[in-house]
């Protein structure tokens, strides 16, 4: 941050390493006038699991595993990009019918993951209620895909050259079924996030991302399609079968006809794809060709091919949240000679700056939520204002969001 | 509008709650107390939802199958596997075994399987229920 800008009317206000509503620890110090936020800082490097480090003292199919705990709700994306680099780096050539089997999971965990992200958006300015429908919908997603892969979160649904577990003809109505659910309920939902007065207030004209900025800051995924810009590697890069499958980018124009880039047009954008997935898992149930749902079955004659692999490889995904790059390289070892992760949320920081500068307080929740970072961190702040020191917990800066809602009801 | 939610939040009002309150309607105050009376069989638990086919549960191994041939211990992610170099047959200890299910597809006799047991919580991780042998 500037020195020069720090008059005696602003202070600062540290928040993280340890924070709320922030996907991996990272640390801001905010530059505050009265309510205003001047200015932003952000420091990132405050969390290191070494699972990059593990994961080159193990071989290609442990670290599937491995690689699927990187993040709780991207529990499918993370370890596909890393078979994907895997594949690239072995030239293993993957079945037709996997691939449709992939757009398939990866188009189920996204409703899961922007379900999940609209009702955290409810609770953040304080409408409970539209957090329990919102989750009341997300069970009927994590069913179904506890029925197609064993387990409602650890899908563990990955395999290099394909996937573990087939689709069959009898598993065919569970999901038609579950898809006419969300269809049947997609309209209350969307009525109730872009029609209500209450999200309206808080939401539109919050956090605003230009396009220029969402260009020069490099953000992925829902954020930047919901400044305007047509960035998605589905279609950008075709992987998978989404090459045959009919869809379009989603910008908020769809709906609106305007791009405004603030926090509503991210809901309708999250909203927009929930209806986008839907229609592309039936596309793939349609089309889906017969055929193998793995290129080398025996597990144990994969691992001898992928001992003797040399040559590196990227994996690049279209996560809920944005891009996901993994980089492997092979040098006819058994295990990674090197494994690089990078995930969505890291492109998506630094469009913090521009979304909080000119905010109130009580929009930090908010506004850094709209990006969809992980919830997973024990959450704490503390403000420090010369000689006074006070704490302010995860609750208190609830509270203070619900406050404003009711202020703007009044 | 102003009130989107509202006719929802009414209509829930009659309708039965979603959650299955499992293991009982009410915390026990004592819980080890309510474990014992469930043992002599005075109180019941309200079961848990039920697991769907083929659900990653614990894991059951079927021992004269096995070879001893190292496969599932090579693939296992979390190093849950021990050999036992004496009977050439496997350990698996379940507090470490993160029910990936990988040594099952890798097992060339099929010896290993997934149950559809899930409740395996224990203060002790060497217990007799966490070890598969």
């Amino acid at each position: 941050m500037n020195p020069e800008a720090t008059t005696k009317t602003t202070y600062r206000l540290p928040i993280g390493p340890i924070h709320p509503a922030l996907k991996e620890p990272v640390a801001f110090e905010f530059e505050i006038d009265g309510e205003r936020i001047v200015d932003v800082d952000v420091s990132l490097g405050h969390i290191h699991r070494s699972i990059e480090w593990a994961g080159m003292r193990r071989n290609p199919i442990q670290n599937l595993y491995l690689a699927e705990r990187i993040c709780g709700i991207c529990s499918y994306c993370h370890p596909m990009a890393f078979a994907l680099a895997v594949e690239r780096a072995a030239g293993i050539e993957v079945p037709e019918r996997a691939d449709y089997l992939r757009v398939i999971q990866a188009e189920l965990e996204r409703i899961c993951s922007h379900l999940l992200w609209a009702g955290v958006a409810a609770h953040e300015i304080g409408f409970d209620s539209v957090l329990f429908l919102t989750w009341q919908i997300r069970e009927k997603a994590l069913d179904l895909t506890e029925y197609l892969t064993g387990n409602r979160v650890t899908k563990a649904i990955t395999m290099i050259g394909g996937v573990r577990r087939d689709i069959t003809k009898d598993m065919h109505p569970m999901i038609h079924e579950t898809m006419n659910y969300f269809k049947d309920n997609f309209e209350k939902l969307r009525h109730v996030y872009l029609d209500d007065k209450t999200f309206k207030m808080r939401s539109q004209g919050v956090g605003i991302l230009t396009k220029e900025d969402a260009l020069k800051l490099c953000a992925c995924g829902p954020t930047t399609r919901a400044s305007g810009i047509k960035k998605d590697v589905r279609l950008d890069q075709p992987y998978f079968a989404f090459g045959d499958l009919d869809f379009d980018y989603v910008t908020p124009d769809v709906l609106t006809g305007e791009v405004n880039g603030d926090v509503y047009d991210r809901i309708i954008v999250r909203l927009l794809e929930v209806k986008q997935s839907i229609e592309l898992i039936e596309q793939c149930l349609d089309q889906m060709p017969k055929g193998d749902i793995v290129s080398e079955p025996k597990i144990a004659k994969l691992l001898a091919t992928l001992k003797k692999a040399k040559g590196e490889g990227i994996g690049r995904m279209e996560a809920p949240r944005g891009e996901v790059f993994h980089y492997v390289k092979l040098d006819g070892n058994e295990y990674p000679y090197c494994w690089k992760v990078r995930a969505p949320t890291y492109s998506n920081i630094l469009p913090w700056m521009p979304m909080l500068r000119g905010e109130q307080i009580a929009d930090i929740p908010i506004v850094a939520a709209s990006t969809d970072p992980c919830m997973s961190c024990t959450n704490r702040v503390a403000i420090v204002d010369t000689d006074k020191k006070y704490e302010l917990n995860k609750e208190e800066l609830h509270r203070l969001s619900v406050e404003k809602t009711r202020r703007l009801m009044k | 509008m102003r009130f989107s939610m509202l006719s929802q939040v009414f209509s829930q009002m009659f309708k039965k709650p979603f959650t299955n309150k499992f293991p009982a309607k009410y915390i026990p105050s004592s819980t080890t107390k309510f474990l014992e009376d469930v043992g002599a069989g005075r109180a019941k638990t309200i079961p848990p939802v039920e697991t769907p086919p083929n659900f990653r549960g614990k894991i059951q191994y079927d021992k004269e199958k096995c070879i001893g041939c190292k496969l599932c211990i090579k693939v296992c992610p979390t190093e849950a596997i021990e050999y036992k170099e004496k009977e050439k047959k496997i350990k698996i200890y379940l507090a470490r075994c993160c029910f990936c299910s990988q040594c099952n597809d890798v097992c060339p006799t099929n010896c290993l399987s997934m149950g559809n047991e899930f409740l395996l919580a224990d203060t002790d991780k060497y217990s007799k229920d966490l070890i598969v042998e």
